[in-house]
């Protein structure tokens, strides 16, 4: 992805950080149940845990907005906003929606400057249009984990 | 009924086999080419489930998303369900078997909003999606066997009042046979959420005076089917004493988990009357006012 020291990446006409606003933009292209089918295939995307979190589980935050078991775990490449965030996610196939979620953060702030993912706001969650085939309810899962990574990033990146 | 029901024996100690289907039975029907007046329905707490594969011919019913009103904190009204029901393929003769995750909590929730609606012949399918998958029955992402929609579902008025308790009604019952679904430790008051489930903004922890707790999965076995008969009579009329005939209440954080327990008491042991009250801690444990029991014992009825 990026070398973490780019633009802070709030390009888009949505307002949206550069990586959401790609994924938004996808999503929004597609209506009902075409949107769901994009979710599920973020849900299968969801990188595995590398071995040292896989074998580690106890190392994993657990997030308990998510109505559905998940964990994370980030790493900070360097320090201060300059750093390299490195995200992990883990969470059972039973958990589609769940998995989806965190496979669109994965994929938006995984290998960002910390400056990034940091400045990322947090009604970005609610810009994917997935609160009408998820409901909002379930969406606030996403914001959570959002908010617990930003937590991580800012104790792990001394700021 | 449309389609017969199951003559499984095992089935046949339940006050009302016939709202109960084996994953046997369900698959010798789809073998034997789908009878024509079925329709299988999916309801599940993870929205996506469905999507990563179904029964073959089911279609999917979600509970926030098809059930409830968007804005109101209510069901949808008749136009609402007959709009779904068309959608689904369902008439009001169709018989429909409901299934889902998490021991079928969300299907007998779905189930009992369909008796909202007063449709006639709603089962559950014991054991629910993980019984049917842990015997590798078939599974598809395919939409070929869904069923056409239909039209002319009625406009039916929903009748909550048989099986529906709202707040005031609960206040009233104070002191009768009241069940408390939830964990022990949101009975007690320490949590106001399912442990590892989000907080959903209740902001007073404990459950409502004088009712007992039964946690809904006691109902369950391990694999998610209903426990025996003889079980859930040990459970219900032993331990707790409650009879059949006395009018009954179950509450649990929403209404989906005691809607589970609403099943058991009414088409298992035969309860003649019994309400879920599904507005349930949500809203007991944010009403103003409204009086609170904390601790392992039930608690008195208030005298004020």
């Amino acid at each position: 992805m990026t070398d973490g020291t780019t633009t802070s990446g709030t390009a888009s006409d949505a307002g949206l950080p550069s990586a959401f606003a790609e994924i938004a933009e996808d999503f929004h292209a597609l209506t009902g149940r075409d949107r769901l089918q994009l979710l599920l295939d973020f849900s299968n995307d969801l990188p595995a845990l590398p071995e040292r979190y896989a074998e580690h589980p106890e190392l994993l935050e657990p997030v308990p907005e998510c109505q559905s078991p998940i964990f994370l775990i980030t790493e900070v490449e360097g320090s201060g906003r300059e750093a390299t965030a490195r995200l992990f996610f883990s969470a059972p196939p039973e958990a589609p929606t769940t998995r989806g979620f965190a496979s669109i953060l994965a994929e938006a702030l995984d290998g960002r400057s910390v400056g990034e993912v940091l400045d990322t706001p947090e009604t970005v969650t609610g810009a994917l249009g997935l609160a009408e085939v998820v409901s909002p309810l379930r969406l606030n899962g996403m914001a959570g984990m959002l908010a617990r990574i930003k937590r991580q990033l800012t104790v792990k990146a001394g700021l | 009924m449309t389609v017969p029901v199951d003559p499984t024996p095992a089935l046949q100690d339940y006050a009302h086999p016939e709202k109960l289907v084996t994953t046997q039975w369900l698959a010798d029907q789809l073998a034997a080419g789908h009878p024509e007046g079925l329709v299988i329905v999916e309801s599940d707490e993870d929205v996506l489930l469905y999507e990563t594969g179904h029964i073959p011919g089911a279609v999917k019913v979600d509970w926030h998303l098809d059930l409830n009103d968007p804005v109101t904190r209510d069901y949808v009204d008749g136009e609402g369900f007959a709009k779904l029901m068309d959608a689904s393929g369902i008439t009001r003769e169709t018989t429909v078997v409901v299934y889902g995750d998490k021991s079928n909590w969300w299907a007998a929730y779905a189930l009992w909003v369909f008796e909202l609606f007063g449709h006639a012949d709603v089962r559950l399918l014991d054991g629910g999606r993980a019984a049917w998958q842990a015997e590798g029955r078939e599974m598809t992402t395919s939409d070929d066997a869904r069923p056409a929609p239909t039209s002319g579902y009625p406009v039916v008025e929903r009748e909550d009042a048989p099986i529906r308790a709202y707040r005031e009604d609960v206040l009233d019952f104070l002191g009768g046979p009241l069940i408390d679904v939830r964990s022990p430790q949101e009975y007690s008051g320490e949590r106001t959420h399912m442990p590892d489930y989000p907080q959903e903004g209740t902001v007073r922890g404990g459950h409502i005076p004088t009712a007992r707790s039964v946690p809904w999965a006691r109902a369950a076995a391990e694999d998610g089917r209903f426990r025996s008969r003889a079980e859930l009579e040990a459970i219900y009329q032993g331990e707790l004493g409650f009879d059949t005939a006395t009018p009954t209440v179950v509450y649990c954080r929403i209404g989906e988990r005691s809607a589970h327990s609403w099943f058991v008491l009414t088409y298992l042991l035969g309860f003649e009357n019994v309400r879920n009250y599904d507005g349930s801690w949500t809203e007991w444990g944010n009403g103003v006012r409204l009086p609170i029991a904390q601790g392992t014992e039930p608690g008195e009825v208030p005298t004020r």
